[in-house]
Formats: structure tokens, C-alpha cells, sequence
């Protein structure tokens, strides 16, 4: 048994028992195949027109999402940019507000107002997912402050791209939340890319991962691809944000599949990085975690492809019944009341 | 009745506001110096611990956008900007997200949270720390704005600012820190969005915002000596602005002088002007007059400073102009 396996083994129920770690896996795997699946429908739905807003997708970083929530509680809060479809499933945002919100649907989760790039399962702990690159990592510490001054032992997740590693106000938030001691962890999914733009065009070291320390925060570089390994450095980094230590930097490396919006892969706007996709293909989170199992539960995946078949079926099908906004509502939410 | 500063009243509200409300808390540059908010926030951090008034590094952007994101998880934040000009490294947090998020999610999440921040201008400080910039934000949907130009309504607009459920960016002035006026001594608000008639007068109608409305008080008994009777109006609240109230008053004398403390080009006074034009053309005898700054930097130089900043003098030249028309209109008819 591997490390990882024996940590999470400890964790389930203190037990070794490796079913129950098994069971864990398969959890997972069943929470990344939702995301990919909606993620492929919202695909199909770009290329028939039928979804119309811009579309970012995550295929191929679904561990991520799938790993950190993982180690999340209900009430703690993710905060998430353009591309956060799979963030919002993750913490347990609903398929059918997913899909009617890309729709533009008045059932939507943001009430068709948002679109893709706006997702929010208060509920849930999905307070608002908005796509001005780093928009959200200052809120996701101001939400750590308020559990903080509130004395409640909830965590804020902040995820993000590499590309936001761009914008200064990171920066500024990871002094203040290692000033401040926020119960906050800072999520960076490094997909190698910015838009079209490879890290080694927008920066001189591959270094993400020391972002944090200059201003106390420790970091650590995660392979992104392994759901097991996200999970392990999320529940460490969650850890030290409940117990009152701060906050954590993780650099999960990941590769998106396809471009960075729409549903094709980037070779269509003169990105080529065929040659690249073709390696990350072989690193797909999906199957390395399928191959972790065991046959006794992989003998099952058939039948629970399936039942994730007919779930995305059926939000799909509630998604498009949904009404569309009457343009009388243009004026309403200006102002809160 | 008790006579408090402008200073001392902006004082009391958060003090008022931080006893009553374990949510409200203070977070922004200078809060723990005794001089850096001109006494506004004295030894707040004294009586109430530095764990809710919080002077922070100097990251705008990111302490404001802490500030909304407590705001939307329950909190009621006042987030300090010393200075207008400081605002601008915070546009994100304060447009992008404050200001559309109730709209973006259908009213699922919102975000009461004050943003305050000073005009602090004049003392050869120059073009970076002397912006009135107000009228910037008067054209963001979503975002209300609070110009108190009195002790009271500095003390009462803050409380109410902070009752809000929306972000609020309540602008005072630091040329008006030392004026002192009535200021009753309990919580009490005054209602965002509803101008006050300092002065009432039927001859012309002056529309003053923030330091501007002090301006026209005292333009108005210039104009008294002269004959001339005008009625000012201290505006308070820039959006949402009291678009009656000054209708009102336009209909009723006909002639309108808007001083704003900005300047002309795109500002609140073109606003203001351009609605009175559209709503009370037939009871206008003249076109409207704005008093503003002019299309330029803040200059440094005392000399300069006196020729940039309006001073009474020039509302009164204003007024005359407007009156000018009328005098006209007479001897034609």
C-alpha cells in the first residue's frame, strides 16, 4: 500500500481497512466523471449553438476540484473564476442549476443572470464564481477574515489559474492572509497556460510553487493529475487552516485538454500544443484513478457510468425546460433590498 | 443642542456603529496614527481592540476586495481609503465585484459594505493626492454614493451607509473636518438619497455637493445683500440623487447653478444639469450653470491652488450669469 493509501486509510475511520479507502477513491472518481460528463454536454451544447455564453473548460483537471473539496467541509466557501464548472459540482452544486445557467435559464444557479462564467451555490459554500482573473482570491481571504473575527472554524478556498499569479492583488492577499492568520488556502491550478500562452512566454522560472513563501505562506507543488495527492495536500493545508496556523499555497500541475473557452482544443487559434495534449492524455486523472482500484469495485464503473449518463441526461433535460428571463426583470437586483 | 466637528461626528458613528454591531468592523491605511484620518478615527483601536480596526498594509486592492468578501459573508466592514486617489488601485474589487455581484447572481448574495474614502486636497499636495473623483463612481450601477457636506449628516449618513445591504462609498472632506454644527447625540440615520434644503429662497436654485453645498451658503448671503434670494440645496447623496427635490426647486425659481467639487468634463454637475434640462425645460428661464473644477490636474503651487479651487466669489458670478438671462427676457418682453 502506498503512503498516500495508508494516510487516507487513517483518515476514513482510523482503521487500515484499504475498502474503505477504495470507497474514498471511488467517490472521487465518480465526482471527477460527473464534471467531465457535464463538462463534454456543455461542449456539445457550445458547438450546436445551443449554448451561446463563453464556456472555459476543465476536462483533464478535474482531480483538483474533485481532491480539495474532498477535504473540505459543507459550510466552508470556495471561491473560483472563469473556469470553475468543476469547482461548483465538487462542493455540490446541482447539474441541472449548472446546465440551465450556461442556458441562460431563469432556473439557472445564478438565476440566469451569470452564465458559465458566473456559478454560486450559497448553499453549498459556492459563494460566487466570477472570471476576472484573481477577482475573487482578496474575497475568499475577506470571507476568512469574517470566520476568523466570528471565531467559527471554517476555510476559505480560493482556486485560481496560473495566469492570476499575474495580477498584483495575489500578491497583496498572500501578505495578508499570512498577517492576518486567515483559515484560508490558496489553490493554484497551474495548467501550464494562460490562455494561449505558455508559462515560459509569461515568466523566466517554472516556479509557482514559492509564490507564497516571500510572504510566509508556505507552498508545495502538487501533481494535479492524482486525486489522491491533491486530496492528501488539501487536507494538511485545510488542517492548518482550521487550527488557527494560516494559510497554504498549493501549485497543482494540470494540463486542460481543450482550449481556453469553447469546447475545441487550442490548435484552432494557432496554439500548437498537439504534441503536449497527447503526453497529458496519458496522465488523464480519470484512468490513473481507475486503475487504483480494485477489480472488485472496478467491476462496478460500468454500471456507474452509467447512472452518470442518465443523472446528466435528465438535469439536461430539466435545464432546458427552464424558462427564460422576461426582459422586465432587467431592472431587478441593482440594489439589494 | 450639542455642537460636535465634522471630524468628531464621523468619530462618533463608528464608534456608535462598532458598540452596537459585533459585525462592523474597520479595516484600511493610517488606522492606529493619531493624525493620519484628521481625528476621525482617534484611538478607535483604543476602545475597541485591534482586532476590528485593523490598519492594514498598503494593498488596496486586495484589503478592499477583503473587505467585500467578509461584506458577503455576513460582515458589515467600513474599508478606509485616506485619500480618493488611493481608491483607484481598488477599482476591481469595488466595480467588478461589489457593484455587480447582487445583479450577477439575482440577488443571491450581496454586499454591505462601506467604502470610505477622503478628498483631501489643497496644501500644495498636488495631482495624486487631491482627486475629487466621485463622479467616476456615480456611473457604476450598483454602487451608491454619499457626499455629507454637515457634522450631522456626516455622523447620520455613515449609520446609514452601513445599514445599507449594498456597497456604499461615503466621501468626506478634509477641508471640512473642523466645521462644527448640531449633532445629535444618538444613533439616528439619514436616509441615502434624500437632498436637504439648507436654505430656502425663490430667486435661484443652487445645487451644492459636499464642500461645494458649504460654498453655497455662503454664496447665498452674498447674494442676499445684493437682493438676490437663493435657495441651496445640499445634495448628500449622489446616486441615488434626489432628482424631486431639485425638480422642486428648479420648477419654482427657474434658473439652477450646480457646484460640484470635481470636475466639469463627464461629472456629477453634466448629470444634474442634463436632467433638470430634460424634466423642467418649460420652467427654466435660463440654461443651467455648472461651477466646477477645471479640465485639469490638481496643480501644486499655493497659487495655482487659489486659481483651481471655486470659491464662493465664483458661484456668486455664476448666479448673475443666470440671472443675466432673466434680466434680458424682461426687457425684450
Amino acid at each position: 500500500m502506498s503512503t498516500t493509501s495508508a494516510t487516507l486509510s487513517k483518515l476514513s475511520t482510523g482503521s487500515a481497512e484499504s475498502g474503505l479507502a477504495e470507497g474514498w477513491l471511488l467517490g472521487r472518481w465518480k465526482t471527477m466523471l460527473r464534471i467531465r460528463r457535464a463538462e463534454e454536454a456543455i461542449a456539445h451544447m457550445v458547438e450546436n449553438g445551443e449554448a451561446r455564453c463563453p464556456c472555459h473548460l476543465s476536462i483533464g483537471q478535474e482531480a483538483i476540484a474533485a481532491g480539495v473539496c474532498a477535504a473540505l467541509d459543507a459550510s466552508d466557501t470556495i471561491w473560483g473564476g472563469h473556469r470553475s464548472h468543476g469547482h461548483y459540482l465538487a462542493k455540490g452544486g446541482s447539474l441541472e442549476g449548472l446546465f440551465a445557467e450556461v442556458l441562460g435559464r431563469n432556473t439557472g444557479c445564478a438565476g440566469g443572470r451569470g452564465g458559465s462564467m458566473h456559478l454560486s451555490a450559497i448553499q453549498h459554500g459556492v459563494p460566487g464564481t466570477v472570471p476576472i482573473v484573481a477577482g475573487t482570491i482578496p474575497l475568499a481571504a475577506g470571507a476568512a477574515l469574517a470566520y476568523k473575527m466570528r471565531s467559527e472554524r471554517r476555510v476559505a478556498v480560493a482556486f485560481f489559474g496560473d495566469g492570476a499569479l499575474e495580477e498584483g492583488s495575489v500578491h497583496e492577499t498572500l501578505n495578508l492572509a499570512a498577517l492576518y492568520r486567515l483559515p484560508m488556502v490558496f489553490v493554484c491550478e497551474n495548467n501550464l497556460y494562460a490562455s494561449h500562452l505558455h508559462w515560459s512566454e509569461r515568466r523566466l522560472k517554472d516556479n509557482l510553487d514559492q509564490a507564497g513563501a516571500f510572504h510566509s505562506v508556505p507552498g508545495t507543488r502538487v501533481d494535479g493529475n492524482d486525486v489522491e495527492g491533491v486530496y492528501d495536500a488539501a487536507r494538511l493545508a485545510v488542517m492548518r487552516a482550521r487550527t488557527g496556523a494560516g494559510p497554504s499555497f498549493l501549485e497543482c500541475r494540470t494540463f486542460r485538454w481543450r482550449g481556453h473557452v469553447g469546447a475545441s482544443s487550442d490548435e484552432d487559434v494557432g496554439v500548437r500544443r498537439g504534441g503536449e495534449l497527447a503526453e497529458w492524455l496519458l496522465r488523464d486523472p480519470l484512468a490513473r484513478t481507475e486503475d487504483r482500484l480494485t477489480t472488485d469495485l472496478a467491476r462496478h464503473l460500468e454500471r456507474h457510468r452509467a447512472a452518470v449518463d442518465e443523472e446528466i441526461r435528465l438535469a439536461l433535460e430539466s435545464a432546458r425546460t427552464g424558462p427564460e428571463p422576461d426582459p422586465e426583470r432587467l431592472w431587478s437586483f441593482v440594489c439589494a433590498s | 443642542m450639542r455642537q460636535l466637528t465634522y471630524a468628531q461626528a464621523i468619530r462618533e458613528a463608528h464608534s456608535q456603529l462598532l458598540a452596537a454591531d459585533p459585525r462592523v468592523f474597520v479595516i484600511g491605511q493610517g488606522l492606529w496614527s493619531p493624525w493620519y484620518a484628521g481625528g476621525s478615527l482617534e484611538d478607535l483601536d483604543r476602545e475597541y481592540g485591534r482586532t476590528r480596526i485593523l490598519d492594514s498594509p498598503v494593498s488596496e486592492n486586495a484589503v478592499t476586495g477583503m473587505a467585500v468578501g467578509a461584506a458577503l459573508e455576513g460582515m458589515r466592514p467600513i474599508v478606509f481609503h485616506p485619500r480618493l486617489d488611493f481608491l483607484l488601485l481598488a477599482m476591481d474589487p469595488v466595480i467588478n465585484q461589489a457593484a455587480n455581484w447582487s445583479y450577477l447572481f439575482a440577488g443571491q448574495g450581496n454586499v454591505p459594505l462601506v467604502i470610505r474614502a477622503v478628498i483631501n486636497r489643497g496644501a500644495e499636495q498636488g495631482a495624486q493626492h487631491s482627486q475629487a473623483l466621485h463622479s467616476m463612481f456615480m456611473h457604476v450601477p450598483g454602487l451608491k454614493t454619499v457626499m455629507p457636506a454637515t457634522p450631522a449628516d456626516a455622523k447620520g449618513l455613515l449609520l446609514a451607509a452601513v445599514d445599507d445591504p449594498n456597497p456604499v462609498l461615503y466621501i468626506d472632506d478634509r477641508w471640512l473636518y473642523g466645521v462644527t454644527g448640531d449633532v445629535p447625540e444618538e444613533a439616528y440615520r439619514v436616509p441615502i438619497g434624500e437632498a436637504a434644503v439648507r436654505r430656502m429662497g425663490s430667486d435661484v436654485t443652487i445645487v451644492g455637493i459636499s464642500w461645494m453645498a458649504a460654498q453655497a451658503l455662503e454664496a447665498a448671503e452674498a447674494l442676499a445683500a445684493q437682493g438676490i434670494d437663493a435657495e441651496v440645496i445640499d445634495l448628500r447623496s449622489l446616486k441615488p440623487w434626489d432628482q424631486s427635490r431639485v425638480l422642486e426647486s428648479a420648477r419654482k425659481t427657474g434658473h439652477v447653478i450646480v457646484a460640484d467639487p470635481g470636475w466639469r468634463t463627464a461629472g456629477a454637475s453634466a448629470e444634474i444639469a442634463a436632467t433638470i434640462a430634460a424634466e423642467a425645460f418649460h420652467d427654466l428661464e435660463a440654461p443651467v450653470e455648472r461651477v466646477a473644477l477645471p479640465d485639469t490636474p490638481a496643480p501644486t503651487s499655493r497659487v495655482e491652488e487659489q486659481a483651481y479651487y471655486p470659491r464662493p466669489s465664483v458661484i456668486v458670478l455664476a448666479v448673475q450669469r443666470a440671472l443675466g438671462h432673466r434680466k434680458l427676457a424682461g426687457a425684450c418682453a
